[in-house]
């Protein structure tokens, strides 16, 4: 069947090493990517964690931004415009347009307050009259500061913990593991409200609370990955050759931990801003007048039944900004792990 | 190579995989035949396709595997045409395979004996207690001892070797037609190599069933298989009988395959190996695939695609050096050995069939 | 396996008294007596009172009197309400708390299940996406503010559940269903996530090889592979639901342990969180204690070796 079609003279001359450098023999045809730029393809492509991303990046530029601009004084009380609801300009949907039910009749609150036309409060005010948006936007914040701080010892303790315990292995380890499992039987909040009891409630003693307790959950996975790590050729290469182990660890160890350590620090944020919530919500943690996400969602409890905007507000942005961080924490996991879904 | 004793027959099989780069040309116009009773070896690199193959076979190729063209012809129907309800009352019952890691194949919650029973109670309709019974003939028979009492036990309890031993009773605990065996003994000791593939000769004569041998490893390969044939990138390149590929072989792919194998013969010498890698199958050659890394590459390999040429009834290549026009090569020393003694040896058999053909002719008639 | 168990109740024996000394000693820290709460005294008095609460030992003498008393389950007396012991008041306390937190857990888990399952079958299609979606929910929104709302919408709007006070199973339901949310989305996310995993392992693959069908392999084969580690998770779960009763029980009025371990923290009355520390711990402990038996009872990996690894 071969002889049917004609073929040119020269074909069967052997290939010249001019053809044969024409012929790329190690030819990859898919882009090659390395690990973090696999990771990031993977990221982009989950439109979940990518759009928590770009929420996350507004509520931090709009908490921390509030500090030079603040539509009004967060603690600034006004009894005289005192239970305003939504109002925001151009919108004229009922709930967001300053208007409410009283009396079985719909009625515009700010005229009724003796507002100008002008005055708008987007999330409406507390029952003192303090504008909610800033209000909202100054818990954020501090719901956001108590998650980095919670972050940052997440990263120095935990991952330093685990690291240590899973390297040095044997009877410090089981030691170390011992001290954390006494800890986590205890439940956390538990904890916590003791540390806040002894420190005295408020921002800092809530701070170091949660940093005491949030690291073990860090520290055990830190630990299990490191030993996983320890038993692999490129590490006992390294310790063979006589690294020095502080080196090992920087250089080896930590950046084969990145993608866990970023993971679970995605879930140890919104877990640190539920904590800092439920105090203040009960009552131990930030107290009147400042603003937390806890103390609003107590103060709008009060008034649901008659007031609901003064809850669905911080109910609202503390379930995004959770809900993001959860997002993006579950699109990095699958980023970093080329086994899950594509 | 149609022929009634054909129990599969594999046409211009064409499997493409959909991945965030492209579409993967994972199998590109394979086409084989199985006769009933024997072993055809599949032979090739890592990546060749001859899982994707017998996965298409099997109907259990990954979601994003696509058939583009070609047929599986089984009992004169096409597999590639039935449905999964039907291929579920095919897999286990006519055809059944035995995977490459027993440590990973067996369900690590569950007896073994269940395991066993379970295709006889899917397939046959078994109740469980005679199921269990025949699972408990079938342990014995691929050689666990005390399966009175092993019967009960998880996976975790049974060695590598003895894990096997149970895929493999559970692949042909329905006395399947067709068995695959994908690189059934890469993940064993050699010792146990040897062992498990002694088990898979003497069952195959016990219950008489083809065998589809996935292997890398061409030394596996002499002892089991009647016929032998070579993949590469997506391709079959050449196929024939066990000794005929063994002994002269026409592919330069199969002279890498077959000089970079240590034999008896080899002394201290480095061994030679095939240089550089397969090419990226999502962008495949145009041409002769191999032609990068073969030594004795013809213009024409860059250009246009070799077809099969005949080298006897049952022997066949797909390489431009064995056109008429072709220029004469030397093979690799190794290889010329190897056909010196091929050629002696069907000297030897002409000499012997010469001698007796009368007696074999009536003996045969006889039968 | 006896000889596992007897080290295992040994740690959990070491480990409360370990809790006992740690919030004791915290608690000798705290400024504050009994007397905080109370008019001014004469001095007679206070020496009374601080006879009655064995404060006028030196710290170590009360701190073995202590021990002894907790070993007995014997917690001192509250501050707050100073004729009650701890003892009753928690005992009479952790009938609600237990039969809500139960109550939640089972709810919680088994529609995990039911979602996270559902979720790996129909991988990538909308029912994953609305699995994933309940789940995502379920841990992002704090179970107070579900709370508030399940209270106000589902009981004061629709008037089908009472919003507060505690009677039958009737008022059970709205904070069950407030606490079971967490567990179930948690549970849901870790059996999709396993399952997921355990449908692309082989043994799945040689289960098809069967020729079995896609409903017999999910429920015979990847249903048990993937729910068994679902028993590590429920430790942490039932921390979750503790950390939850404490508000939901205080907005939904219900006499449990949780709404009186906030009103003793926001009233200093000490002994009463010691005593509802030791008994939390306890409970948590005797969940892990249980979760790691039935781990090894289930899995026959580690039936053998009588240990997890």
């Amino acid at each position: 069947m071969a002889d049917t079609v004609k073929l040119p003279e020269d074909s069967f001359k052997p290939m010249t090493p001019a053809d044969r450098a024409a012929l790329d023999s190690e030819k990859i045809a898919a882009p090659s990517l390395t690990f973090t730029q696999d990771a990031w393809r993977r990221l982009k492509k989950n439109r979940g964690a990518w759009v928590s991303l770009i929420i996350l990046a507004i509520v931090f530029i709009m908490a921390f931004g509030s500090i030079f601009v603040s539509p009004h004084n967060p603690n600034a009380v006004n009894p005289s415009y005192a239970n305003l609801p939504s109002k925001i300009p151009g919108i004229g949907i009922n709930g967001f347009n300053g208007t409410l039910v009283q009396a079985g009749q719909r009625i515009d609150a700010y005229q009724q307050a003796g507002a100008s036309s002008g005055t708008y409060y987007i999330m409406g005010t507390d029952y003192l009259g303090r504008d909610l948006f800033s209000r909202v936007l100054y818990g954020t914040r501090i719901s956001l500061i108590i998650a980095l701080v919670a972050t940052f010892f997440d990263l120095t303790i935990g991952v330093t913990y685990g690291m240590f315990s899973g390297w040095k292995g044997g009877r410090i380890d089981t030691f170390m593991q011992r001290v954390i499992e006494i800890i986590l039987s205890i439940p956390n909040l538990v904890v916590i409200v003791l540390l806040i009891l002894i420190l005295k409630p408020g921002m800092t003693s809530i701070i170091i609370a949660i940093a005491l307790t949030s690291w073990t959950n860090m520290a055990r996975l830190v630990r299990a990955q490191t030993m996983e790590l320890k038993s692999q050729e490129y590490i006992l290469a390294a310790r063979t050759l006589g690294e020095r182990p502080l080196k090992i660890a920087f250089k080896h160890l930590l950046p084969n931990l990145s993608s866990v350590i970023i993971i679970n620090t995605m879930f140890t944020i919104p877990n640190a801003i539920f904590f800092e919530a439920m105090l203040s919500y009960i009552g131990i943690g930030i107290s009147s007048p400042q603003a937390s996400l806890g103390t609003l969602l107590n103060d709008g409890q009060k008034n649901f039944q008659f007031l609901p905007y003064q809850m669905w507000w911080p109910a609202l942005v503390l379930s995004i900004v959770m809900l993001a961080f959860n997002l993006l924490g579950d699109g990095l996991r699958d980023a970093f792990d080329p086994r899950t879904k594509e | 190579m149609d022929n009634e004793k054909d129990i599969l027959e594999v046409r211009n099989l064409q499997v493409d995989f959909k991945t965030y780069a492209g579409d993967v040309k994972a199998i590109r116009n394979v086409s084989f035949d199985l006769r009933k009773g024997e072993t055809l070896a599949i032979v090739g690199e890592s990546g060749s396709g001859k899982s994707v193959t017998t996965r298409t076979i099997m109907g259990l190729n990954a979601t994003n595997a696509r058939i583009t063209n070609g047929s599986i012809m089984y009992k004169g129907e096409d597999l590639l045409k039935k449905s999964e309800k039907e291929m579920e009352g095919i897999r286990g019952q006519d055809i059944a395979e035995i995977f490459q890691d027993p440590m990973t194949s067996l369900d690590p919650t569950m007896k073994i004996g269940r395991q066993i029973a379970e295709p006889l109670m899917v397939h046959k309709g078994m109740k469980k207690e005679k199921a269990l019974a025949q699972a408990l003939e079938m342990m014995k028979l691929v050689g666990i001892t005390d399966a009175e009492n092993r019967i009960n036990d998880y996976p975790h309890q049974f060695s590598g070797g003895m894990r096997q031993r149970i895929v493999i009773a559970i692949a042909l605990v329905n006395y399947p037609e067709i068995l695959i065996a994908d690189e059934p003994t890469t993940a064993l000791d050699v010792t146990i190599q040897a062992q498990i593939l002694n088990l898979m000769k003497e069952l195959q004569d016990k219950i008489s069933t083809s065998i589809i041998f996935i292997t890398h490893d061409l030394g596996v390969v002499a002892g089991m298989a009647d016929r032998v044939a070579v993949m590469y990138a997506g391709k079959i390149v050449e196929y024939g009988t066990v000794d005929e590929i063994f002994y002269n072989p026409k592919h330069p792919y199969t002279w890498g395959l077959l000089s970079s194998m240590p034999t008896l013969d080899t002394k201290g010498d480095e061994l030679p190996s095939i240089p550089g890698t397969p090419p990226d199958l999502l962008d495949p050659p145009v041409g002769d695939a191999f032609a990068a890394r073969n030594q004795y590459a013809l213009k024409i390999d860059t250009e246009k695609e070799p077809p099969f040429f005949k080298v006897s009834d049952t022997h066949y290549a797909a390489t431009w050096l064995l056109h008429p026009d072709a220029p004469k090569v030397t093979p690799p020393e190794q290889i010329v050995a190897r056909q010196k003694k091929y050629a002696e040896m069907q000297a030897a058999l002409r000499k012997h069939q010469a001698d007796h053909t009368t007696p074999v002719e009536e003996e045969e008639e006889q039968q | 396996m006896a000889k596992y168990l007897a080290k295992r109740i040994f740690y959990l024996i070491l480990t409360l008294f370990i809790v006992i000394t740690v919030t004791f000693f915290l608690m000798k820290l705290l400024p504050g007596t009994p007397l905080t709460n109370q008019a001014k005294l004469s001095k007679s008095q206070i020496a009374l009172i601080y006879q009655q609460y064995g404060l006028d030992k030196p710290v170590w003498q009360q701190y073995v009197l202590y021990l002894a008393g907790a070993v007995k389950g014997d917690f001192g007396t509250s501050f707050q309400f100073s004729d009650q012991p701890v003892s009753y008041l928690i005992s009479s306390r952790i009938e609600p708390s237990l039969q809500i937190g139960l109550q939640a857990i089972i709810v919680g888990v088994i529609l995990g299940i039911v979602v996270g399952a559902f979720g790996a079958m129909k991988q990538n299609t909308w029912a994953d996406t609305t699995a994933t979606i309940v789940s995502i929910l379920g841990i992002s929104i704090p179970s107070f503010v579900l709370a508030v709302l399940l209270q106000y919408y589902l009981g004061l709007k629709a008037g089908w559940f009472p919003i507060a006070e505690w009677g039958g199973f009737i008022y059970t339901v709205l904070p069950t269903l407030a606490l079971a949310f967490t567990p179930l989305a948690e549970s849901a996310r870790f059996v999709r996530t396993e399952m997921v995993d355990v449908l692309s392992s082989d043994y799945i693959e040689l289960a098809k090889a069967k020729g079995l069908s896609r409903t017999s392999v999910i429920y015979h084969h990847a249903l048990r592979n993937s729910l068994i580690p679902l028993i590590t998770i429920v430790g942490p779960l039932a921390v979750n639901i503790m950390t939850g009763s404490m508000v939901v029980e205080n907005i939904f009025s219900i006499p449990g342990i949780g709404e009186q371990f906030v009103k003793s923290v926001l009233t200093n009355d000490y002994p009463t969180i010691m005593g509802l520390t030791i008994v939390y711990s306890f409970m948590l402990c005797v969940v892990l204690l249980i979760t790691d038996i039935l781990y090894g009872i289930v899995d026959p990996r580690i039936r053998i070796t009588g240990k997890a690894n």
